[in-house]
């Protein structure tokens, strides 16, 4: 076990793909030189050297697109997008090309490309470049999508993705990349399909992945102090969802809240909450409760921030209303 | 507005001259039986025909070996047609069957054939480039020979992933060909209602490649032009536009009233007609008599007639496989 940073991680999985197999390179904006918008590459150019951690040009769209030709023509591309907010102008490549191209070929193609990106808010960088989009991602059949809430996850995800035929998007929070953590780097690849409970209990299941499990772990601190034994599934895979995870923790807690840094109208948490009454309508002792960011553009000020993402205090209010008082 | 043709070359061996035409014709015929079995509503959605444009296509392949990969748009039945894909499974894609060379996932705008590294049709205007560039990449990394070919239409070059394209080719010095076959239409928007610079070839200079335009209706100043952008890339020299200017006969797709360009210009193109133009050369220089012509027609007729066999007599894919080719399975 090391005991490393969020960002560390990511740059040990990287290192370790890039030596272990020569078809792996990275490419993206200020990959290089610069060392990572958010210094996860930071030093792997002087390590590798420039045909394998290749800077782009400003184009998210081309260098997307041109890491589905490369994985086209055998090679393992990881495409770093800086945020989730510039993946937009990439989402021709990601939606029409990415995730079609294995159908749309009757099967003869696959893209294995690993595409990482920054996303979610707190950090006062206002309304383009705060938001958490993952959920529309998640919504595209013909690509994987990814969260890491952890630093072993950070390490392990990306290492998993790496073995998978086709897309993988991982997203990473923003906030996380000075988490510290464990990793060991002699496990094995992820098996990237599972939800992980973070904290056993029994009286509410509180479902969340990615930036929003520290609020969401706290919160259940504060609800154990309260007498309410709340278990925390981090999702860490967005799709496929863990649906079989969700339903078990459900059939043993019969309430859940829904916790993602999401605006609320046809978010991810949308889509667990229909799950839930979908195939567990006779488990639950209460509707499903949602948790998520005000339908707002991010605003700037950080009183204004603070107000727009999902809080401890209102995790906590969600569970306690769905949890019949004790005694 | 027609361009001159500029290809006053040596005459080509026999041989090669009637494979050309035989090319061109497989293309034509192919294009009018496919717009007769979409009226007998055996082909749906969107049909996109390449008649008039099939110099531009049979000429430009001419310049790639099997190493190189092929990458086209939604118009793009003459090329695989001239990259050697058989016309059956390119029909049987459009009558929707599992005999098809996308197993009528695809249809007519998704046509692919990986062992003949035709990584196909794309619908998205200018989607392809990118994939093109890639794919150079993808040859340049691993040192293997081959290079990338992408075409693309006028329309294509309004579009930022053309720009972004062009740029990070040049700029990565890699081994794609960019073939705009300029038509002068993008649906019914006509290239000077889209472009302020009408002169596709000169959009290369500010990215710092090379370019060329060549008259898109002869097939062999299209080869010979193809064939010189595609030597200049495999010498490592980085990407090369080259502009085909050409005409298509037939409405943007068959759902198009064709209301925006007059009988007169069209029929002042058909004069220009690629196939038309090519037989007289090959009359003029002894290469092609009416016995010859009439026996490359019955064998082109009997090609298609076998195509449209085959694309009737090829079973659906059962609906139960419908989530099959959505998502490989996890590595074991
Ligand atoms: C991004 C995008 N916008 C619009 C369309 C609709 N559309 C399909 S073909 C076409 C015209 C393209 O013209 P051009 O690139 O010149 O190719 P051509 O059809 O002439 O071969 C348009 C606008 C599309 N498919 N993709
Ligand atoms: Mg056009």
């Amino acid at each position: 076990m090391t005991k490393m940073t969020y960002r560390e991680a990511v740059r040990a999985a990287l290192r370790k793909a890039l030596r272990s197999d020569p078809r792996v390179f990275l490419m993206g904006e200020d990959v290089g030189r610069y060392g990572g918008a958010f210094a996860v590459s930071h030093g792997l150019l002087e390590e590798f050297g420039p045909e394998r951690i290749r800077d782009t040009p400003l184009s998210e769209s081309t260098f997307l697109g041109a890491g589905i030709g490369a994985a086209l023509g055998g090679l393992r591309p990881i495409v770093e997008i800086m945020t989730v907010n510039f993946s937009l102008l990439a989402m021709d490549q990601i939606l029409n090309n990415a995730a079609t191209l294995r159908h749309m070929s009757g099967g003869q193609l696959n893209v294995p490309l690993v595409v990482r990106m920054a996303t979610g808010g707190g950090r006062q960088m206002a309304a383009q470049h705060s938001n958490s989009l993952e959920g529309w991602y998640a919504h595209i059949p013909g690509i994987r999508v990814l969260a890491s809430a952890t630093v072993a996850d950070a390490y392990g995800m990306l290492l998993g993705a790496l073995r998978q035929p086709d897309p993988v998007f991982i997203f990473e929070h923003a906030t996380l990349y000075p988490l510290e953590g464990e990793v060991d780097e002699s496990a094995e690849p992820l098996e990237i399909t599972r939800a992980a409970v973070r904290r056993s209990g029994g009286d509410v299941t509180l479902i969340t992945y990615c930036g929003s499990l520290g609020k969401t772990l706290q919160a259940a601190e504060i609800l154990a102090q309260a007498g309410i034994a709340a278990e925390v599934l981090d999702l860490r895979s967005l799709r496929p969802l863990d649906t079989p995870a969700i339903l078990a923790s459900v059939a043993k807690t019969h309430r859940a809240v829904v916790v993602d840094e999401a605006w609320r109208t046809g978010s991810l948490a949308a889509e667990i909450s229909a799950r839930i009454m979908e195939q567990a309508f006779d488990d639950l002792d209460a509707p499903v409760a949602r948790v998520c960011s005000a339908e707002v553009p991010m605003p700037y000020a950080k009183h204004l921030e603070t107000a727009a993402l999902p809080k401890v205090e209102e995790i906590v209010r969600a569970a306690q209303e769905l949890v019949p008082r004790h005694g | 507005m027609c361009p001159a043709s500029n290809s006053d070359g040596p005459m080509p061996d026999r041989e090669h001259a009637l494979f050309l035409l035989r090319e061109m014709l497989r293309i034509r015929r192919f294009e009018e039986k496919a717009a007769e079995m979409y009226s007998l509503q055996k082909i749906h959605g969107f049909l996109h025909l390449y008649i008039g444009e099939e110099a531009t296509g049979v000429g430009a392949m001419q310049a790639f070996t099997p190493d190189d990969a092929i990458v086209a748009t939604y118009r793009e039945h003459g090329h695989a047609l001239a990259r050697g894909l058989p016309a059956g499974p390119l029909m049987a894609e459009m009558f929707g069957k599992a005999t098809g060379c996308s197993r009528g996932h695809g249809g007519s705008m998704h046509f692919f054939d990986k062992a003949r590294r035709f990584y196909g049709g794309y619908a998205i205007v200018g989607g392809g480039l990118p994939i093109a560039v890639g794919l150079a990449l993808a040859e340049k990394l691993q040192k293997r020979p081959g290079v990338a070919a992408c075409f693309f239409g006028d329309g294509a070059v309004a579009e930022g992933e053309f720009h972004e394209a062009l740029n990070l080719a040049a700029l990565w010095k890699l081994p794609v060909i960019f073939l705009c076959e300029n038509n002068l239409y993008a649906m019914g928007t006509a290239l000077a209602r889209h472009q302020a610079q009408t002169d596709i070839s000169a959009k290369a200079a500010p990215y710092g490649l090379p370019s060329s335009a060549v008259d898109g209706m002869d097939v062999l100043a299209v080869k010979a032009a193809a064939q010189q952008a595609a030597a200049f890339v495999r010498a490592g020299n980085g990407p090369y536009l080259l502009e085909l200017r050409t005409y298509r006969f037939r409405a943007h797709s068959m759902a198009d009233p064709d209301l925006y360009r007059t009988k007169e210009e069209i029929e002042e193109w058909k004069k220009r007609d690629p196939l038309a133009l090519f037989e007289a050369r090959l009359r003029a220089w002894g290469l092609l008599d009416d016995a010859a012509r009439a026996r490359l027609e019955a064998e082109v007729a009997a090609e298609i007639e076998e195509a449209v066999r085959f694309a009737e007599a090829g079973p659906w894919e059962p609906a139960e496989n419908l989530l099959a080719d959505v998502q490989g399975p996890p590595p074991s």
